[in-house]
This record gives C-alpha cells, structure tokens and sequence, in this order.
C-alpha cells in the first residue's frame, strides 16, 4: 500500500534531547534538529510532547474467538491504538481456547486485517486450560502466528509437574511460560484481596500469599530446568522481594505489573462497586508502593495492561456475581505517567523499556521495543505528559465500557500513535492503516 | 437517613433513637388495639433471594401492624430463580410502586449495590447481605440487652458481651460487633482461630479462643450458628469437637455471672452450639429476641418511611 510521509516536529526523546523526526516509507529516516520538510510529506506538531518506541502490551484480552459482545480483535487494536500500543498479545482464554494452531493463526490473522496494531496470540499451555495435558505446543510456535508465550491466564498452572514439563518444552524455540500465580485451593470463591476490608465487607478474601507462593515455587522449577518464566501481573510486596531475590541470584525470570495495580487499592471495593473486582486483586497502599518501586529499580521488567473487557450485565450486578476485570489499554500509559514519571520515580528512558523495548525481548517480537534510530521501524508512540483527561466510559475505542478509572482524570494525553510508519491514532483519531 | 444498609449509617444518637422508638412501639404492640396507620397506603416490598423464615415474617408483621402493604417475592417460586439480575427484579419493583425494599440476599454488599444503583428509588433496608451485616439483628439484640440489663440506661456502657462462634461467615456478629461497640459495650468475639477472619484485630472488640476463660465475666453470651456445611470445610475437626470446646451446656451455664443472658440469633443447631437446657434455660432470653424484633423493625419502617417528628403524633 501507499505509504504518506511525515515529519514529526518539536517531539522530546526518551532521553530529554529536543529532535524532529522524519518517516519516509514506514521507518525512520532522520533525527535532529530543524529537520526540512520533504515535499511528499506531511508535517505534524507535537511540541510539547515526548515520543517513545511503539508500546507493546504482553497481556490483552481480545475476546474473539468467542466473546465478540465484549470485544473483538478490531476493537480491542482500535482501544490498543488510542492508547499508544502497536503491538498487543492475545490471551488464550477465548472460546474455543487458543490451544491449537489453528485458532491462534485465525487471531494472528484478523489482527493484520484489523491493521491497528499487531497481534501476538498467546498460546495455551495446556488442553482447554484445564492445568492436566500440555497443548500443541509446537505447532503454535510453528504456525504463522509463531507463538512464543505460552499461558493459561485466568488459570493457575497449578500442578507442579505440568509446570516443569512446559517450561522445558519450550526450550526448544526459545518460549517462555507466563503464569497466572493463583493458588487455587487458597483462593476457593475468592472476591478480593484478604485483609481488613475483605474482612469488614464480608467477602472472600483472595490471600497474597496465594500469589507468592506459586511465583516462588515457579521461579525454583524454572531455575532448575533453565527455561524463562514470566510472572504475569504482580501484585504484592511480597512477590515483587521473591522476584528481586531471583534477579540477585542470575534467575532467568521476568514479571510485569499492571497500571491499575499501580494505582488503585482494595479500598475501592468499600463502594461493592464490582467494576474495580479484577483477579488478582487490588492490594493495599504498602503493595503499590512496593510494586512502583520494584517497576522503577528493574525488579518488574515491564507494565502490561491484562485489559480485560466485559459486556454490561457481566458488572451491573452483585460483587460476587461480577466478572474480574478492567479495561486497560487507553488509560495504562497515562496511569504509568501519571504514577511514576510525574512522580520522579522513572525517566521516560525506563518508560520506554518497560512498556516497549522489555516486553518486545520477552516475546521476542523482533520487529517491536525497537530503538529510536535511523533505519529502524516506526512504531512510535507520542504522549503529551502535562495534559489532563477526564475518563469517559462513553467514549472509549473498546467495546465494552468497564474502565474503573471513568470519571477520574489522568495526565498524560496520547497525541499520536505510529505503527509502521503510519498514525493509527493522530488528533483524536482513529485510522486502520493495513499491516505488514 | 434514607436506608439502612450497615450499622456504621447509624449514629450513636440515631441507633438509640431506634431502640427508644422500639420501646414505644413495642407498648403499643402489648395494647389491645395492636395496629397503628402510620404506613397506610405505603408499599413495603420484602425482596428474600436467600431463604428465611423469622426475619421475613417479622419485617411483614412490623410492617402491617404499621398498615403498610406488604408484598412478599421470594427466590423460590419467582424471576429470581428464572436467573432474573437484581438489577431487572429492582427495576421491576420500582416500576410497582414500591415505597421500601427490604432485600435479604446471599450476595455481601447486594443491598447497598440496590440503594447506590439508580435502578429504583425507594428506600433499602438490608435484611442480611451475605457475610456482611444484618443490622435489623443486632439492633434487636441491643434492645433485648438494653432491657434486660443496662438497669434504665439508654446506651449498653459497661456491659461485656461475648459473640461465640462462627464469625468468619456470620453477619450478626459484624453488625454486633459494630453496634454493640457503638454503645458503650466491651465486646469478646470467641471463636477457634480458623472462624474469624483475617484483619480481626483491627476490629473494635477483644479476641479469644477459650470460652471457659470468657464466660465467667460476661453480661450476655450470644451464640452464633455453626452452618452445616462447614463441616467439611476443614474448619475444626468434627462436631463433636467444636461442641466440646465453643458449645453452650450447662456446665458453662452454671459458670455465668448471676443475671445473665442467653442469646442466640436462630435458627439453632441444638446440640452443637448450644445444648437443649442452655437454649430453653431460665437465663435464655432466645424467644424474647423473637418478639423484640418485630419492634425494632417497626421502628427502623416507621423512622425510615414516616419521619421521626412524626412519632408523638402517631402514638
């Protein structure tokens, strides 16, 4: 397809330098100062805001197959775009389950069709993710899709033995096993997080402890057979000192945190308003606390959003009776911004790393969490950070509503989104630009 | 105060007020001419998706001794058991003219999801959320302690009380526990360590696991409801244990202070939290809780639905 040209004036880099940017034919031909306009291209101002590599999320779900009232692969990139990803990763649990080649190369391909940001499936680690017989594996990571995360989220891989077996097979291409950290027989009808709320309110309290010990027990079987784990969605103070102690040991483990994780606590259930019920849990004050600084010392590699949409009925009901999650795509960098940059906790360099550059090595999306340099792709992301928003659950990209964060504003606005050289996002909105 | 949700809407002041009002709603009750007009033409809709039989019939008796129209609608036999949301049966009611809703449901927090929602407008009296609260029971249990021994005074101050049992699950004793403290009483919860929650030590009351220790020295004893399902749960080891260790007999009968009480929210399981002759004993007081509570709920009807400067008039 035809590529337009653009030249991105007045942006500041990840590392604080002021530089235009020139895009010529889908990547980046010039960074400096005062660049000239070419003819063919078509100039933008983003004085005033700071341009990253693309974001890359490495837990979205999309829903489709199978859930197309709470969002589709078009939707859910639409929702990734507005929120400055070009790149996203497509949890297992849809309906049937991405446990076979050919579901994951169905979402691979509605993703490049979709042409708001690639799709990344993730694939199963095991049957139907019912935790007993291992998936096909390999034939995912041979497919078109060539899937290399692997995870029954939602599910806890909880039989020790199974863990083994998969962290070992994916040796063989280079995988990695992202587990859902939730022992289930602590966790029997859990509704929040365990602790003096839970208690007060009357709901079953899903214990920290739950989370710790299968991360511990996950990072000793994955030492012992050498293969990468990730740690998906971390959230409490206790994980993140178990995931710091295997980095000063030379373990291969890396964990991601989510932007509400980073910012809401479990007094948020006082109002039994289940659009802030999400598994795991949202912890205490101590628990973002500690999760802001393990995101910004490197313990947590990266943010991932688990967005997770869910029809209205599915929250228009008792707390126990609601679906866990939230929206997480549009909100997570402003979330990230507001949290740790603003907060002088992170440099928009680690910005950069956590939520580009990290989560591309960990997947091992090559074309994604490149450098902004010459010659490379251009996925970029443009945020202005001084902005203000006030969330409107009407006006999200997504097609369900279930954002905790409506009605409260955040800082940070998303001027632009470029995947492969193209806006899929640019002054409020959205255009399907075609992949590769 | 527009609903009555949780213990902590109350005031000091206000949950006394209700205690007064039961008082003199309850002389009435001992007249001859039981019924008062107050609630004429007001429809009163008692919403029961979890099975109940004195908490329902006494809000119904409250409420038409105060000649409210009562509507009954139970999970059993309704739209509920259909798989009908809360939100359409509360639309629903709304749509009838409802004035109140008094909802007991399975769900913690359903009936402050029902009066924060905007799905009907009428006032919400919570009848018992799931493991949360039942304000209704604790208020009586205050009045019944009240009368028998706060010796004239309006509030419970120097009073110990012990809650023994199955806090874990039970919403009487989280509304106890509120309420109870609210008003000057020192409350014990007893309880082997497996049936109260996590966090229990920031909770104004004291803890402990030996009811032998406890008993001795406190003004009312409340027993809680060992649920039968929680046999299997891993809780204690067997019934026979849990008897032996957290039951009300008589040994521990005769270990009371002289003028204590019994207290039990029902329905019992005799001979595993309380023995036959603690339950129907001179000290019991269970049966009385019974007849306090249509006083109480007609107090909370009549302060929520007629408005407190109506009340000399009305009697």
């Amino acid at each position: 397809m035809t590529q337009t040209n653009y030249l991105l004036k007045g942006t500041c880099l990840p590392d604080g330098s002021k530089s235009d940017i020139e895009i010529r034919d889908g990547k980046i031909t010039a960074i400096g100062a005062m660049l000239p306009k070419a003819a063919d291209a078509i100039e933008i101002d983003l004085t005033g805001s700071v341009v990253l590599p693309g974001l890359v999320d490495l837990h979205t779900h999309l829903r489709e197959p199978g859930k197309e009232d709470a969002e589709t692969v078009l939707s859910g990139t639409m929702a990734a775009a507005k929120g400055g990803f070009v790149a996203v990763s497509a949890m297992a649990n849809t309906s049937p389950v991405a446990d076979t080649a050919g579901v994951v190369e169905q979402v691979y391909a509605l993703g490049q069709s979709a042409g708001f940001a690639d799709v990344f499936p993730i694939g199963a680690v095991t049957q139907g993710l019912q935790g007993e017989a291992l998936s096909e594996i390999g034939a995912m990571a041979d497919s078109r899709a060539r899937v290399r995360i692997f995870s029954d989220d939602g599910n806890c891989v909880f039989d020790p033995l199974v863990m083994r077996r998969a962290l070992e097979y994916v040796k063989k291409f280079d995988g990695v096993i992202a587990q859902h950290a939730q022992d289930p027989r602590l966790t029997i009808g859990a509704q929040m997080n365990e602790g003096e709320i839970s208690s007060r309110l009357g709901l079953k309290g899903w214990p920290a402890v739950a989370e710790e010990a299968i991360i511990a027990r996950d990072i000793l079987i994955a030492d012992h057979v050498k293969s990468r784990l990730h740690i998906c969605h971390l959230t409490t103070a206790g994980g993140v000192e178990i995931i710091r102690w295997a980095k000063a040991r030379g373990m291969d483990v890396t964990a991601e945190v989510t932007p509400h994780h980073l910012l809401l606590t479990d007094e948020s259930a006082l109002s039994y308003d289940p659009i802030f019920k999400v598994n795991p849990p949202l912890r205490t004050q101590r628990d973002v606390e500690a999760l802001r600084e393990g995101l910004a010392d490197g313990t947590i590699d990266i943010v991932a959003t688990d967005h997770a949409p869910h029809p209205a009925e599915a929250k228009e009901c008792e707390w126990q009776e609601a679906a866990f999650g939230m929206l997480g795509l549009e909100s997570a960098l402003a979330i990230v911004n507001q949290t740790m940059v603003a907060t002088g906790l992170m440099t928009w360099e680690a910005v950069a790393d956590r939520m580009s550059h990290a989560p591309a090595r960990i997947g091992r999306y090559t074309d994604h969490g490149q450098k902004i340099a010459i010659g490379n792709l251009a996925n970029l992301t443009v945020i202005n950070p001084s902005q203000s928003y006030r969330v409107d659950r009407d006006l999200v990209a997504s097609r369900s509503r279930n954002t905790p964060f409506h009605e409260m504003d955040l800082q940070g606005v998303i001027a632009a989104t470029f995947y492969r050289g193209q806006p899929t996002y640019l002054n409020g909105k959205l255009t399907p630009q075609g992949g590769r | 105060m527009k609903h009555l949700l949780s213990i902590n809407d109350l005031s000091k002041a206000e949950a006394i007020s209700i205690l007064d009002t039961a008082q003199e709603l309850a002389r009435v009750s001992d007249g001859p001419m039981k019924k008062l007009p107050t609630l004429r033409g007001r429809t009163i809709v008692n919403l029961f998706a979890e099975d109940s039989t004195r908490t329902r019939i006494s809000f119904e008796a409250a409420a038409k001794r105060l000649s409210a129209d009562v509507i009954n609608f139970s999970a059993k036999g309704s739209s509920i058991s259909k798989g009908e949301s809360l939100k359409d049966t509360a639309q629903t009611l709304q749509a009838m003219g409802a004035d109140a809703v008094i909802i007991r449901h399975g769900a913690s927090g359903a009936a402050q999801r029902l009066a924060d929602s905007h799905w009907m407008s009428g006032a919400v009296i919570n009848a018992g959320d799931g493991t949360h609260e039942h304000p209704s029971q604790a208020l009586l249990d205050a009045f019944t302690i009240r009368r028998h021994l706060s010796k004239g005074g309006s509030d419970l101050a120097g009073l110990r009380v012990a809650i023994v049992g199955d806090v874990l699950h039970s919403r009487v004793a989280r509304s106890n526990v509120l309420l109870l403290s609210k008003l000057g009483a020192h409350v014990v919860l007893v309880a082997p360590p497996t049936l109260l929650p996590v966090g229990v030590e920031s909770w104004p009351c004291e803890i402990s696991y030996d009811l032998d220790a406890v008993i001795s020295n406190v003004d009312a004893v409340m027993m809680l409801r060992i649920q039968l399902e929680r046999m299997n749960e891993l809780f204690f080891p067997n019934a026979r244990e849990y008897s032996r260790y957290f039951g009300l007999n008589s040994d521990r009968i005769r270990a009371l202070k002289a003028d204590a009480i019994v207290m039990h929210p029902g329905p019992m399981n005799r001979g595993l939290e309380i023995t036959a002759d603690a339950a129907d004993g001179a000290r019991s007081v269970i049966v009385e809780q019974v007849a306090n509570g249509v006083s109480i709920r007609m107090a909370i009807l009549y302060l929520l639905l007629a408005g407190s400067q109506e009340i000399g008039a009305a009697l």
